[in-house]
C-alpha cells in the first residue's frame, strides 16, 4: 500500500525496529508508529468495541482516533501522534480496553 | 505550580509560530505547546527534518520549504517551546492543563492564542470506515513526515486546492497508477465566477496561476480524471477494494488498493467550543466559525484565535492572523505604544487582506455536494459508535431536539474521537430534518478532557503540587 520515496530509508538491518504482534517492523527515524505500521502493510490496527469492525488510520493528525493501539503495555494510544522508538512493543486492540 | 505567563499559544503551525515569535520579540513571556514532536503544524510538517532532503523537497515544492524560515524565526525568539504536549483542558481564565510524557501540568497565562488550525471535513460516504480509506491530508502527512508514498492503484476522490496539489505531488513522488474522482459540482462554477473579479486583486492571481499549473500538470501527465463524480461508494469487506460512483450519466466501478477522500477543511472547533467561545454558522464555508472581533479576540476576553481555526484562510494568511493576535496582546500588556500598534496592525491587516481575495471564489467553487453534508440513511456518521444517518433521523423524528439529545439517545459523538468526526454531520442532519437554521440547531457541548488522560497521569500532578 505504501513505499518509501527513498528506497532503503527503513530496513531491518538498522537499529530502528519495533515489534508488532511478535513481528519486527522497521521504521525511518522520525516516523510515527502509525506510519511505520502502514509502511509494513499492517491492517487493520484495531477492531471497534461497538461492532468489531476493522479499522486503520484515517486522518494521521490526531483527530479520528482510528489508529488506537497498545504501546508498551499502555492501551488506547494514538499511534499517529507517537514517535516510533527502537524496541517498542505494539499490539493490536480487539474491542474495548481491558481493566488491569 | 508554574508562574504566570503573558501568553500561551496552542499550536505551532504558521499562525501559532507567527503569534509566538511576534509576542516574544515584543517582550511578552510566551509559551508554545504542540501535540506534534516538531514545529510546523500540518502544512509545514517535518519541514526542519526535510530541509536537507533533496528528493522529498523536490516532491513537496517551494511553498512547503518556505515554512522553514518561520520555524527558524520562532526558534530564534525567546518563546518557550514544548512539543509532544497535549492541552486536554483549557479554561476561560487562561488556565491550560497539559499532558506530556505521562505527566500532567497546570499552566497559567494572562492571554491565550488558540492556533489549533483546521481538520479535513468529514466525508461520510458508504464504506468510509474501511481500512484502506484515508484522507488526502493523511497521505500528504505520510509523505512529509515519513517519506512514504502510496503504491498500487491510488484513487483520490474529492476536490479543492489540497486535492489537486497532492495529486501533482503524487506524480512527482513516483505514483504511477493514479485515478482522480473529481467531486466538484459543475453547477458551482457560475456562482463561483461572481467572485472572480475580486480575485484579480492582492495575491489572487498567484493562487489562480498555481491552481491552473497544477491542473495543467495533471493533464500533461495523462492522469485519468473522472469529473462531476457523485454517489461515491467504497466497497470491500475487510478493506477497501473498489469504488463505485456516477460520473455524468455513467455509473462506474474501479478496483483500487488505497482511496483518499477530501472535501476541503474546516476549523478544529474542539478547544474553542470547550472554553465556551460563541460560534456562528458560515454559509460560504459551510461550517461553524468562532465569532471574532477585528483583532481575532473571541467572545471571551483574553482568548484569541489565530489561523484556520477562526475560519479557513490558508497558510500564508494564517501567519498574518497570528501577527494580529500578538499585536492586540502586546498592546493590552502595554508592551507597544498606540502608534506602533496602529502602524503594525495596518501592515498585518493589509498583508492578510491580500491573501483573502481568492477565498470567496474557492469557497464557492469547491462547496461540498449536499450528499456529503447530509448523507443517505445507510451511511455511518459516527465512526466510533457506528451510528448511521438513519438512526439520527429516527430520533429527530421522535422529537429529539438537538445534537446533545442525539448524543444522549444514541451515544453518537461519545466514542474516542469525542464527536470530532461526526459533529458537523450530526448538526447538519438535524437542521435539515427540523427545518431549523444551523445556528438554532447548534453543536455538541464539548467538555474536557479534550484528550484521554489516565487517573495515573492526573495523580502525577498532585505529587508535584
Amino acid at each position: 500500500m505504501f513505499t518509501r520515496v527513498e528506497p532503503g530509508s527503513a530496513s531491518l538491518s538498522g537499529g530502528n525496529v519495533l515489534d508488532f504482534e511478535g513481528s519486527p517492523v522497521p521504521f525511518r527515524s522520525g516516523d510515527s508508529v502509525a506510519a511505520a505500521l502502514l509502511a509494513a502493510g499492517v491492517s487493520p490496527l484495531r477492531e471497534t468495541p461497538v461492532d468489531q469492525s476493522p479499522r486503520a488510520p484515517y486522518c494521521m493528525m490526531g483527530v479520528c482516533f482510528e489508529c488506537l493501539v497498545e504501546i508498551d503495555g499502555r492501551q488506547n494510544q494514538q499511534s499517529c501522534l507517537t514517535r516510533a522508538c527502537p524496541g517498542m512493543i505494539i499490539k493490536r486492540q480487539h474491542g474495548a480496553r481491558t481493566l488491569r | 505550580m508554574s508562574s504566570l505567563r503573558d501568553a500561551i499559544v496552542i499550536g505551532a503551525g504558521p499562525a501559532g509560530m507567527t503569534a509566538a515569535a511576534t509576542l516574544s520579540e515584543g517582550g511578552a513571556r510566551t509559551l508554545v505547546i504542540d501535540e506534534q514532536p516538531a514545529p510546523g503544524g500540518q502544512i509545514y510538517r517535518a519541514v526542519e527534518r526535510n530541509s536537507d532532503n533533496a528528493s522529498l523537497s523536490a516532491v513537496l515544492g517551494s511553498d512547503y520549504a518556505d515554512g522553514a524560515a518561520l520555524v527558524a524565526r520562532m526558534r530564534a525568539s525567546a518563546a518557550e517551546l514544548r512539543f509532544s504536549t497535549s492541552a486536554w483542558r483549557i479554561d476561560a481564565d487562561g488556565t491550560v492543563w497539559t499532558k506530556a510524557d505521562g505527566k500532567v501540568e497546570r499552566l497559567q497565562a494572562r492571554t491565550l492564542v488558540i492556533a489549533s488550525g483546521a481538520m479535513e471535513r468529514p466525508v461520510p460516504v458508504p464504506g468510509w470506515t474501511l481500512p484502506g480509506v484515508m484522507t488526502v491530508g493523511a497521505l500528504q502527512i505520510m509523505l512529509k513526515d515519513a517519506g512514504l508514498r502510496p503504491c498500487g492503484r491510488l484513487v483520490l476522490a474529492g476536490c479543492g486546492p489540497l486535492f489537486y496539489l497532492f495529486a501533482a505531488q503524487c506524480l512527482e513522488a513516483g505514483v504511477s497508477d493514479l485515478v482522480l474522482l473529481d467531486t466538484a459540482e459543475r453547477a458551482n462554477l457560475i456562482p463561483a465566477l461572481r467572485h472572480l473579479p475580486k480575485a484579480v486583486f492582492g495575491h489572487g492571481p498567484g493562487y489562480l496561476r498555481k491552481g491552473f499549473s497544477l491542473m495543467a500538470a495533471l493533464r500533461r501527465r495523462g492522469v485519468k480524471i473522472h469529473r462531476g463524480v457523485s454517489n461515491l461508494r467504497i466497497e470491500g469487506a475487510e478493506r477497501a477494494v473498489a469504488a463505485s460512483f456516477r460520473a455524468g450519466t455513467h455509473t462506474m466501478r474501479i478496483d483500487l488498493d488505497l482511496v483518499a477522500l477530501h472535501e476541503g477543511v474546516i476549523p478544529s472547533q474542539q478547544i474553542a467550543r470547550s472554553i465556551g467561545c460563541a460560534h456562528r454558522w458560515n454559509e460560504e464555508q459551510q461550517c461553524f466559525l468562532p465569532i471574532l472581533d477585528s483583532m481575532r479576540e473571541t467572545s471571551i476576553l483574553g482568548v484569541f484565535i489565530a489561523g484556520d481555526g477562526g475560519g479557513i484562510v490558508g497558510a500564508m494568511a494564517s501567519a498574518h492572523t497570528g501577527a494580529l493576535c500578538a499585536l492586540a496582546i502586546l498592546k493590552r500588556l502595554d508592551k507597544i505604544s498606540d502608534t506602533e500598534f496602529a502602524s503594525r496592525k495596518a501592515v498585518a491587516q493589509q498583508a492578510l487582506d491580500a491573501h483573502l481575495t481568492i477565498r470567496p471564489f474557492l469557497d464557492r467553487l469547491y462547496r461540498p455536494r449536499d450528499e456529503m453534508l447530509v448523507p443517505a440513511d445507510e451511511v455511518v456518521v459516527c465512526r466510533c459508535e457506528a451510528i448511521r444517518a438513519r438512526a439520527i433521523r429516527d430520533v429527530v423524528r421522535r422529537g429529539c431536539l438537538g445534537p446533545n439529545q442525539v448524543k444522549a439517545f444514541l451515544r453518537c459523538g461519545m466514542g474516542p474521537c469525542q464527536g470530532r468526526m461526526c459533529g458537523p454531520t450530526v448538526s447538519a442532519i438535524i437542521a435539515r430534518e427540523t427545518g431549523q437554521t444551523p445556528d438554532a440547531t447548534g453543536y455538541y457541548r464539548v467538555r474536557p478532557p479534550l484528550k484521554p488522560v489516565s487517573i495515573g497521569e492526573l495523580a502525577s500532578q498532585y505529587e508535584e503540587d
